[in-house]
């Protein structure tokens, strides 16, 4: 397996604004990336830099191992950012001939992609009559135009209807069930969730995980307590174990929750703390839903 | 080369603004010519201009050169609105992400200025050539073939015009306010070279700046003509050196340097 894509220390500053911040990772070979983060947290800019529209304030990325020149690599991969950019006073066939004179390849694919994103029958009409998600499956037929070693998607079904979603969803699965690379930035978890084989969560510019996307789901979980009475005794204790991350109490429930880092069932705790003559009242072991736990490592490093 | 040449030609080839301008600027090029062969009749006016020696050999090179520079605003249209459209539809950015570098986007318009260049450079050489035959007093081929290094003054100057237009739309980005600039740019040279003259008269210095501005220095590759010609000259007694001279053609030729290079360096330096 070899890394596609190799970014190390990238920073991008804005005058004062700083919109990446000393972000390394590695694209391998076959594998699913989702760049998560919410809106303005530095996804784009970073795909921006790889892309060679944005100019790195520091730090550097290197395509295929540095073997070619940025440009040249970049007619091996295949990307489509923000908005689809087209000519519009062409129509479909005529702007994907360009990108094939651009990327220096034969005309021949121009067909098959259009009908991988069904636009055959509109290839003859002018760009500008196009609707958005037309023109986004536009965009990723000339995306897939020199069958790309690496794909990179930019928040790909952003403002399209349901049914555009569910349609340029359902091509990219396909075409990361072809073992193309794909790299993609969402602020959309579940789209991540359902397509991605490993995550990089950034926020404010800064990598705060990067792992599998189980991994990331695979927390210990959480124990909700309740006690009739005094609760610190309990929260001391909870406190002084190494079992428990963070412990705090809900002020109007009353209710102590304790984040696990090893697993524990909930009958071993309880035994645990009947031990050290605490009675509960109540308590349930959590799960934290990928939805909680990516609100958890974004929120968290802003405090 | 020729993979930038076709990538910039299948950029203007559909688009319908870049015909139409394109068909004005040929065919205005080819009314004045019909226009000046053609003979007015009013009353007891007999009057034609090809009869007051304007298509003589070799005058006509200077004379055509001249007349028909001043049609290359139609051009320079077609070079401001190449660049904007790339900025206002966000097609440099897809280009570049397609995989065409900074470089081979600039270079790929610089071709494509030299190429329009070339066209009507060659075009005013068919064109001369052809009304010369017909209206010309003298037809031995030496005469025929002399002093055309107005052609090459006529390339010079479209080449040096035509890189500043490019450059205005880098910086500006929209093909009104480019425009627009060039405009203002040629009252400022205007109102320097009016400066420049009070003080040459005042002072009997030299004037040392203007034949360095832009617009004039291509101005002087190919100066007007009609104080050359038999009846003005006779009557207004007055003699302009239209020679053109090998610093004046590296003035110009520095110039399009410095705009193609300050276009490739301002497209480098911009986040897009």
């Amino acid at each position: 397996m070899s890394t596609f894509l190799k970014i190390r220390n990238l920073t991008k500053r804005y005058g004062s604004l700083t919109a990446v911040k000393d972000l390394s990772f590695d694209i391998e070979e076959g594998n699913v990336y989702g760049i998560l983060g919410p809106n303005g947290s530095g996804k784009s800019t970073t795909l921006g830099m790889v892309l060679n529209v944005i100019n790195p304030s520091g730090g550097y990325f290197q395509w295929f191992d540095g073997q070619m020149t940025t440009h040249n690599a970049l007619k091996k991969i295949g990307a489509i950012i923000e908005n689809p950019s087209f000519y519009p006073y062409m129509t479909a066939v005529q702007n994907l001939e360009l990108v094939c004179k651009i990327k220096d390849i034969p005309f021949s694919k121009i067909e098959e992609k259009l009908e991988l994103v069904g636009l055959t029958d509109r290839k003859n009409s002018k760009y500008s009559s196009y609707s958005l998600g037309m023109k986004q499956r536009l965009a990723i037929a000339s995306a897939l135009l020199n069958d790309p070693k690496v794909l990179i998607l930019d928040e790909p079904t952003n403002g399209l209807d349901p049914q555009g979603i569910h349609q340029v969803r359902e091509i990219i699965q396909k075409i990361a069930g072809q073992g193309t690379t794909i790299l993609m930035a969402s602020h959309l978890l579940y789209e991540v969730e359902k397509i991605c084989s490993h995550v990089i969560i950034i926020r404010n510019g800064k990598k705060l995980y990067e792992g599998s996307v189980e991994a990331l789901d695979a927390d210990h979980g959480y124990f909700e307590f309740g006690v009739s009475g005094d609760a610190a005794e309990l929260i001391n204790f909870l406190k002084s174990s190494s079992v428990f991350g963070k412990v705090r109490m809900d002020a109007e429930s009353k209710k102590v929750t304790a984040i696990l880092n090893r697993p524990m069932e909930a009958s071993e705790i309880n035994k645990m703390l009947f031990e050290q003559n605490i009675v509960l009242a109540h308590l349930v072991k959590r799960k934290l839903s990928l939805e909680k736990r990516f609100l958890e490592l974004t929120n968290n490093s802003s405090n | 080369m020729l993979r930038l040449l076709q990538i910039e030609f299948h950029k203007m080839r559909f688009s319908r603004a870049t015909k139409v301008l394109l068909i004005i600027y040929f065919s205005l090029f080819f009314s004045i010519i019909l226009f000046a062969s053609i003979r007015f009749k009013f009353g007891n006016i007999d009057f034609q201009l090809a009869d007051q020696g304007i298509f003589n050999f070799p005058y006509i090179w200077h004379f055509n050169t001249y007349f028909a520079a001043i049609l290359k605003i139609f051009l320079a249209l077609v070079i401001v609105s190449m660049i904007s459209v790339e900025y206002s539809n966000r097609t440099l950015k897809q280009n570049l992400i397609d995989g065409l570098s900074k470089k081979e986007f600039v270079l790929s318009k610089f071709y494509m200025i030299l190429a329009f260049s070339v066209a009507s450079t060659l075009l005013i050489f068919l064109v001369s050539l052809g009304l010369g035959l017909i209206f010309s007093d003298f037809n031995e081929v030496g005469i025929i073939f002399s002093r055309m290094e107005y052609l090459g003054g006529y390339f010079l100057k479209l080449m040096g015009f035509f890189s500043f237009c490019f450059f205005l739309g880098v910086l500006i980005k929209r093909s009104a306010f480019a425009i627009g600039a060039l405009f203002v740019w040629w009252i400022v040279e205007s109102i320097i070279k009016g400066i420049m003259m009070v003080q040459v008269q005042k002072n009997e210095i030299t004037d040392w700046l203007t034949p360095f501005l832009p617009l004039e220095s291509m101005g002087n590759l190919v100066k007007e003509p009609l104080t050359k010609l038999g009846i003005v000259k006779s009557s207004f007694n007055v003699v302009k050196d239209s020679n053109i001279y090998w610093y004046q053609i590296l003035i110009v030729l520095v110039w399009t340097a410095v705009f193609i290079w300050g276009s490739y360096v301002l497209i480098k330096k911009r986040d897009l």
